[in-house]
């Protein structure tokens, strides 16, 4: 049996108000591809925060051993100094820099700040030798593609004298021939003794390479699966193995007549023109109905929305919106509003609020004319709507004058909430809705939701919880890729279900 | 400061409403940034009033104070638009240059018959200024070229082009009077004189210049006019958010804002009256302050250019055409900046290349001292005026007790870093 490279032992990390991490441990054997899995938020990335040294020792309880030593990492560069090297989804590679350069950064061969190319240019032709890329040292890291970067990036770790690999979602933005050829990568470095962390939730792809798989769900480890107790399924239903409680407020639909309609909606990505993000997707929601948009990250779930909302991304945009059977223009976000449209943003902070300015502000501008008259603002009248919506979401804040800044989570939402519902729309598309915000604010805003389907509004609700979906919707499409690959009610569905119609869909891909 | 500013505390007052127990405190606090710049203007006036033994507030001299400054309020507000929205515009000086080149080859040296009447090339200098600042605005907005870059480029073509149109170093006059009235003029006393004490007579039978005490009748009443609506409004804004159950700030506090903005305004009317009443270019001024002043807190639009400095993606999704509102707001700068080239040009009678030359910096200096954010999305009219003004006294003051040129500038320099240093402290403590 070979020897243990890595022992994470009780690992227990706390944000302010919520447990992310709670008495994980991970064993991590030398020369084995080990795959983590888990739903979005389980804390896959958080655990390998901690062991990157991004929290550094002392922000988390329990003990990281590696090679038989007890580790206290202060930063990035303390575990990178013992050979524990991370690649993030988000590649960090500088785009108007040479592949040299970033490979070398910070750490080139220099005497005295003076850099020598040549011994960079050479090691750097070594590196690339190694992880199979074709490509020149001096090449502008902005015009070799994705998986190129991703490999560049691989270089870049081995330039450190990595010992312990860890890539998070490496192929999450990689084609499937990019993808193979990573995966053919790893396996090469397996056999030359390397040990690798692959975090994914392509299960496909941990199926293929992975001699172990750690499942964790809410924080916690659930289990540890060796190769040949690797299945799918197995995978699947210890992933998301947990019972729904009355975490959902409930509520007696009255679904009615289909009054939004989306036909055969494709997007093209804005830079890559070549890449469809979305392809013919269809759907449609009823009066009083709450439709759920299942899928993974990078499912284009965000993409679609927002494609919809006055084509706030994409090119090339094709397809057909309906309301009641009539053909909507959705052109810019301003005719969206006025067709009664309204779309909830995933990220509050960047797209949703301006934070240096107060509840009372934002919630009126998304609607400025419904306070004033011809361009005058009526401060009254503001006033009250700001108060009497503060009243309806339950924002608690110590006035309407209070920065949105200074608000929780939760409460922010609210105040982007409340933005939309002033603007009366019919159709109200909302994107990860309680995503960072806590358990109690999550319920209040599930009830808002459920008032709001009451009044006869429809709903579309993207999430990637999948419990939530399942607790506060009538009807799910599941999305992967770019396309819808299943749908199903509520009363039908299960994570199971959902899982699997994800997983189908990239194995058809694949095939 | 004048009676036209007297709209403006009233309306700052709407936003310090606070509801719950620590009213007082939260009023004072909120607003101390506000509270605190006039302060400051106020001891540093008094402090050249000491340093000039008096000469400050001489009539003549707050006159001429007014005059000498009013272009660089005037772009201010501008100013604070295009910073607010997340801009910036160093073009300012330039075009002003260039504007007023363009006015004196038009009403002194080309024949161009009727329309070198002041008032049409004063019309016609304005829709140039809205041009260029939309010439400006298109590649900022729909092109998403940085503003500092375009407008530096402005910034280069316009002083060139002043300098080629008034052909090389020479300046371009004497202006008309007519025109030089909108800077230098006054406004006519309608009512007629009121003379209180009867000016001294030498025994030559010559009156003796500066004796004795004449008013503007016609200022004093605008000047009565103003604060009284000044008052009423307030009031009235207070009772009505009384009525809607919305707690104002305590009542003392208000009473004493109002009567030491009153006794302040009526102190300055007084002195224009013993003078030769309100300079026209302060009625200019005033009016413009005001307009912005209710564009800014009151209308749709200044709301949404606040929204776009504050969150520019939010904004955008939130349905406001940030594009079209960029191009406005650099519209409306470069009308500003023309007004102020006219200003100019109308204070030194003629037009030279180097009007205007720098005045960028005292601008953008003003919208910031008034406490504006870099970052935009933050910044007050009434600050930029106050600031303005700051530099203003600083600049007068200095020059009367004899400071260097050089040292001005780097007592200026010091009072803006202390300014915005001033602002991230307080920020940071919040």
């Amino acid at each position: 049996m070979a020897s243990t490279i890595l022992e994470m032992r009780d690992i227990t990390k706390t944000f302010p108000g919520v447990k992310a991490l709670s008495n994980v441990n991970l064993s991590v054997e030398e020369g084995e591809i080990h795959a983590v899995v888990g739903e979005n938020g389980a804390g896959k990335s958080t655990l390998m925060k901690v062991l990157s040294g991004v929290y550094p020792s002392g922000t988390y309880e329990g003990q990281i051993i590696f090679r038989g030593q007890e580790c206290h990492f202060k930063g990035i560069h303390d575990s990178e100094h013992i050979g524990i090297v991370i690649i993030h989804q988000e590649l960090a590679l500088v785009p108007m820099l040479s592949i040299a350069e970033n490979i070398f950064l910070g750490n080139e061969h220099a005497s005295y700040g003076v850099i020598d190319w040549d011994a960079n240019e050479t090691r750097t032709a070594a590196l690339l030798k190694k992880v199979g890329l074709k490509e020149d040292p001096k090449t502008l890291i902005t015009n070799i593609g994705v998986g190129k970067q991703q490999l560049v990036e691989i270089a870049k770790a081995l330039s450190k004298e990595v010992k312990l690999l860890i890539l998070d979602e490496p192929t999450a933005s990689l084609s499937e021939k990019d993808s193979q050829a990573l995966l053919d990568l790893l396996l090469e470095f397996k056999r030359q003794g390397m040990t690798s962390i692959l975090i994914s939730h392509k299960l496909n792809e941990v199926n293929r390479v992975a001699d172990k798989v750690t499942v964790i769900r809410d924080g916690r480890t659930i289990e540890t699966l060796p190769r040949k107790d690797i299945s799918e399924d197995r995978i699947i239903t210890s992933m998301v193995g947990r019972s729904l409680d009355d975490r959902y407020p409930p509520r007696e639909p009255q679904i009615g007549e289909v009054i939004f309609e989306v036909k055969d909606w494709s997007v093209y990505h804005p830079i890559h023109a070549e890449r469809q993000v979305i392809k013919n997707v269809n759907l449609n929601v009823r009066k009083g109905e709450v439709v759920g948009i299942a899928g993974l990250m990078g499912a284009g779930r965000t993409e679609f929305a927002m494609s919809l909302f006055g084509r706030s991304y994409g090119r090339h945009i094709t397809g057909e919106v309906l309301l009641r059977g009539r053909p909507l223009d959705l052109s810019s976000v301003s005719r969206a509003v006025e067709n009664r449209i309204a779309y909830v943003t995933e990220d509050r902070k960047t797209y949703g609020l301006n934070l240096i300015d107060h509840i009372k502000h934002n919630v009126t501008l998304a609607n400025l004319s419904g306070v004033s008259s011809r361009g005058v603002i009526d401060d009254m009248r503001e006033m009250s709507v700001a108060n009497d919506y503060r009243k309806k979401t339950n924002i608690r804040a110590s006035s309407v004058y209070q920065l949105t800044g200074n608000l929780s989570g939760g409460n922010q939402q609210k105040v982007v909430l409340s933005k939309w519902l002033f603007a009366d729309p019919e159709v109200l598309i909302l994107d990860e809705p309680t995503r960072g915000i806590d358990v109690g604010a999550k319920y209040e805003i599930y009830t808002i939701i459920a008032r709001l389907a009451a009044e006869g509004k429809a709903i579309i609700v993207i999430s990637s919880e999948m419990p939530e979906l399942l607790g506060i919707t009538d009807r799910i499409y599941v999305m992967n890729e770019g396309r819808i690959v299943g749908e199903m009610a509520a009363s039908d569905a299960s994570q199971e279900k959902i899982m699997r119609a994800i997983v189908r869909g990239e194995g058809k891909k694949a095939s | 400061m004048s009676t036209e500013s007297a709209p403006a505390p009233q309306s700052g007052v709407a936003e310090d409403v606070k509801q719950g127990p620590r009213v007082a405190v939260s009023a004072l606090t909120t607003n101390l940034r506000e509270y605190g710049l006039i302060i400051a203007l106020i001891v540093i006036m008094l402090f050249f009033q000491y340093t000039t033994s008096g000469t400050l507030f001489k009539p003549v001299n707050l006159s001429n104070l007014v005059q000498q400054n009013s272009f660089i309020i005037v772009m201010a507000l501008g100013m604070l638009l295009v910073i607010v929205a997340g801009y910036i515009d160093l073009s300012v000086g330039s075009v002003a240059g260039f504007i007023g080149a363009l006015a004196a080859m038009m009403m002194v040296i080309w024949p161009l018959g009727i329309f070198s009447n002041p008032l049409v090339v004063s019309i016609v200098c304005l829709i140039v200024g809205a041009l260029i600042g939309a010439a400006q605005g298109y590649w900022i907005a729909y092109h998403r070229i940085p503003s500092f870059i375009v407008t530096l480029a402005g910034m280069l073509i316009f002083r060139g082009i002043c300098q080629a149109l008034l052909g090389g170093g020479s300046s371009v006059g004497p202006l008309p009077d007519s025109f030089k009235a909108l800077s230098s003029g006054f406004i006519p006393d309608v009512i007629g004189p009121l003379t209180l004490i009867p000016p001294t007579v030498n025994a030559a039978g010559k009156t003796i210049v500066g004796s004795g005490l004449t008013l503007h009748m016609t200022t004093v009443v605008l000047g009565l006019i103003a604060v009284l609506a000044y008052a009423y409004f307030g009031f009235r804004t207070r009772r009505k958010r009384e009525r809607h159950g919305y707690e104002a700030e305590p009542f003392p506090l208000f009473v004493i804002k109002t009567l030491v903005g009153s006794a302040l305004a009526l102190f300055l009317v007084f002195q224009f009256a013993s003078y030769r009443g309100l300079p026209v270019v302060l009625l200019v001024m005033g009016v413009l302050i005001s307009l912005f002043v209710f564009v800014t807190k009151r209308m749709t639009i200044g709301r949404r250019i606040y929204a776009m400095g504050g969150n520019a993606k939010a904004a955008q999704l939130s349905g406001i055409n940030t594009e079209r509102l960029t191009l406005l707001v650099f519209i409306n700068m470069g009308v500003l900046s023309a007004l102020g080239g006219l200003i100019i040009a109308a204070r030194l009678g003629q037009a030279v290349p180097a009007a205007g030359l720098g005045s960028e910096l005292d601008v953008i200096a003003a919208v910031f001292i008034g406490g504006a954010s870099a970052m935009g999305g933050v910044g007050q009219v009434i600050g930029a005026v106050v600031g303005g003004f700051i530099m203003g006294v600083m600049n007068n003051g200095m020059s009367i007790m004899g400071v260097n040129v050089d040292w001005q500038q780097v007592v200026k320099g010091l009072v803006l870093l202390g300014a915005v240093i001033f602002d991230v402290y307080n920020k940071n403590k919040a």
